[in-house]
């Protein structure tokens, strides 16, 4: 890893967003306080006396907390499948819900509420997870298969427009459903725009071994999608094997992503905007975008959800539109950056 | 000192034939140069010696097949540096030359300190060293190309495959590169393979040709049998002179078509004089 500074920082600034987070919101939290209970519950064999009543330990500890885990985790995870997918397909606009991800996830969830019954915190996680999964593998599949009779170069290209046929075409049956039963919609949409307010310490531990699994996969290919670079052609003739790296990365992408939609929604442009700002600060190799879009993803995430929950309170802002209206812009920015570079 | 050799390569590409058991040989520091007009198989015989396309027939590196080797193996043995190498334009030097380490490393290993003192021995020994955090985008076309070479010397290999190793340099450059690619088969002990364009430069840089055309071998052997005007003229339908060079080389001298007859010497195989 180059700039083991860069990773400081990024480390630093999700501790500070998760203790604002902590603070603020609709139960005015003494941030004093607040921090001396945090470190007297966190460190082992501290002792230190906090002056929060138990209500207000109540709302730190199940309602506040948990709700900043789970967002740091969901915007590390989305970013950092954005970041594998885009070392695999060797493009910098990709996005964590490309190859039907998102699509598959909207129509798991949207079938889940209108013929399991309603928006319940068990079935629609199950229903969002398994679809996006499956999207993923649709797409991963017909792409391979078109691949092999391609006429655009190494495949990379036909794998991505797979993506965007099978994409339209699950979301053409996920309106086509939802269409049939108008009195769901409102669910579906809640949904489908992203929120943190179901937020619990069961769906921490419910995500958490998916997330640690390709979290850690992602993390230990770096290496292989700076190889990726250079073309298929010359990864192979140094010993790689591209369809096998790729193979293995986007699986775990396809998890990561899966794993966040399933306690979120879908919540966009995390994958995107954070693996760019990720290349600005350390450079191009992916030894050191993808921890650091881990740990600023989480981060991101993390003050979107603060937004959220405070900008209207005591309504809730969508997540969603809190990440697209600072990700829309971010974007736009992204892409100005990326004409640049290849002038 | 590793020999290379193929035997019978015989490549389709898209179903359609681009080699026809294609056979050719170079021993251990040798530099065996590929000629032959565009479209005549030297591209392919190459990417087959590297084991990137799929052939029949064998391609042996001391008398082993290379098909027995694992990828890595012979990432080891083999050193592949296409026409158009990938410059990933925000990569910086020392991060590309450091990607040659890849046949070293285990599919889960870090590179560690020996890996980078051999990427910084590539690159001092190619005179990149000076700009080692530049990024690949701010080079030139001659200091891409040492880079590119430095990336290929940095994976430690026996043979070096090179596709037009020269085809986007001038003539200075051209010399430095060559130059620079003979010093590390002289000392280091290098074998080379290489596509050339230029006839007259393979002849005095290469100690043995290949001269393809349409997928196969029309002739091998030293430059003084290879490059005359007969086989030069039937082989790539142009007028040319062979003079001998005062080193001995031969010079191949592109013959304009005389005015005063306008009468060509090989009219069926001039370009635009076939209806």
């Amino acid at each position: 890893m180059r700039k083991p500074g860069a990773l400081v920082v990024a480390a630093a600034v999700l501790v500070a967003a998760a203790l604002v987070a902590a603070f603020v919101g609709a139960a005015d939290l003494n941030p004093l306080a607040t921090a001396a209970a945090l470190v007297d519950k966190a460190v082992p064999f501290a002792r230190l006396p906090s002056s929060l009543g138990p209500v207000d330990r109540a709302v730190l500890f199940q309602i506040r907390l948990p709700r900043v885990v789970l967002g740091a985790l969901v915007g590390g995870l989305l970013a950092l499948a954005g970041a594998g997918y885009q070392g695999v397909f060797r493009n910098p606009l990709v996005d964590s819900g490309m190859l039907g991800a998102s699509a598959g996830a909207g129509l798991g969830a949207t079938l889940a509420i209108v013929y399991l019954g309603g928006a319940g915190p068990e079935t629609v996680p199950v229903a969002a997870f398994a679809g996006s999964l499956a999207g993923v593998a649709v797409a991963y599949g017909t792409g391979a298969a078109a691949a092999r009779h391609t006429v655009l170069g190494d495949g990379v290209a036909t794998l991505l427009l797979a993506g965007i046929a099978v994409g339209s075409f699950l979301t053409a049956v996920q309106t086509f459903v939802l269409q049939r039963s108008a009195s769901d919609i409102q669910a579906v949409y809640s949904w489908l725009l992203g929120s943190l307010s179901a937020a619990s310490w069961q769906q921490v531990t419910t995500i958490a071994p998916y997330a640690a699994v390709s979290s850690v996969v992602i993390l230990l290919h770096g290496r292989h999608l700076d190889v990726l670079a250079v073309g298929d052609e010359e990864a192979r003739a140094l010993g790689m094997r591209p369809g096998l790296v790729r193979g293995i990365v986007v699986a775990a992408s396809a998890l990561a992503a899966a794993s966040a939609v399933a306690v979120s929604g879908l919540i966009g442009f995390v994958g995107i905007v954070i693996p760019h700002v990720a290349r600005r600060l350390a450079g191009p190799s992916y030894t050191s975008v993808l921890p650091l879009s881990l740990l600023g993803g989480g981060a991101f995430l993390v003050l979107a959800d603060t937004l959220a929950r405070t900008v209207l309170a005591p309504a809730e802002l969508p997540i969603g539109v809190v990440t697209a209206l600072v990700g829309a812009p971010a974007f736009v920015w992204v892409l100005r950056g990326t004409s640049q570079v290849s002038t | 000192m590793t020999a290379l050799a193929a035997e019978g390569v015989t490549v389709a590409l898209d179903r359609a034939p681009v080699l026809h058991g294609v056979s050719c040989a170079v021993p251990g520091g040798g530099w065996l140069a590929l000629l032959g007009p565009n479209g005549a198989g030297k591209s392919t015989l190459i990417r087959a010696m590297a084991g990137l396309v799929r052939y029949t027939g064998t391609v042996t590196i001391d008398q082993a097949d290379t098909r027995a080797l694992r990828p890595r193996e012979r990432g080891r043995m083999l050193a592949y540096v296409p026409q158009e190498p990938v410059l990933p334009p925000d990569l910086t030097v020392t991060q590309y030359v450091m990607l040659g380490r890849t046949p070293h490393l285990g599919y889960l290993a870090v590179p560690g300190r020996h890996d980078r003192t051999r990427a910084m021995a590539a690159m001092e020994r190619l005179d990149v060293a000076r700009f080692a955090e530049r990024r690949l985008a701010r080079l030139s076309g001659g200091e891409r190309q040492r880079v590119v070479l430095a990336r290929a010397l940095a994976a430690e290999p026996a043979v070096l495959l090179l596709d037009e190793p020269t085809s986007m340099l001038d003539v200075g450059h051209e010399q430095q590169v060559l130059e620079l690619v003979d010093g590390l088969r002289r000392e280091a002990g290098l074998t080379v393979v290489s596509t050339l364009h230029d006839l007259t430069v393979a002849g005095q840089y290469a100690d043995s040709l290949v001269l393809l055309d349409a997928g196969r071998v029309v002739a091998a052997g030293s430059p003084a049998t290879v490059l005359t005007a007969p086989l030069i003229e039937a082989v790539y339908a142009a007028r040319v002179r062979v003079i001998a060079g005062d080193d001995g080389h031969p010079v191949i001298a592109p013959v304009r078509r005389g005015e005063r007859d306008g009468r060509l010497v090989r009219p069926g195989d001039l370009p635009g004089s076939t209806p």
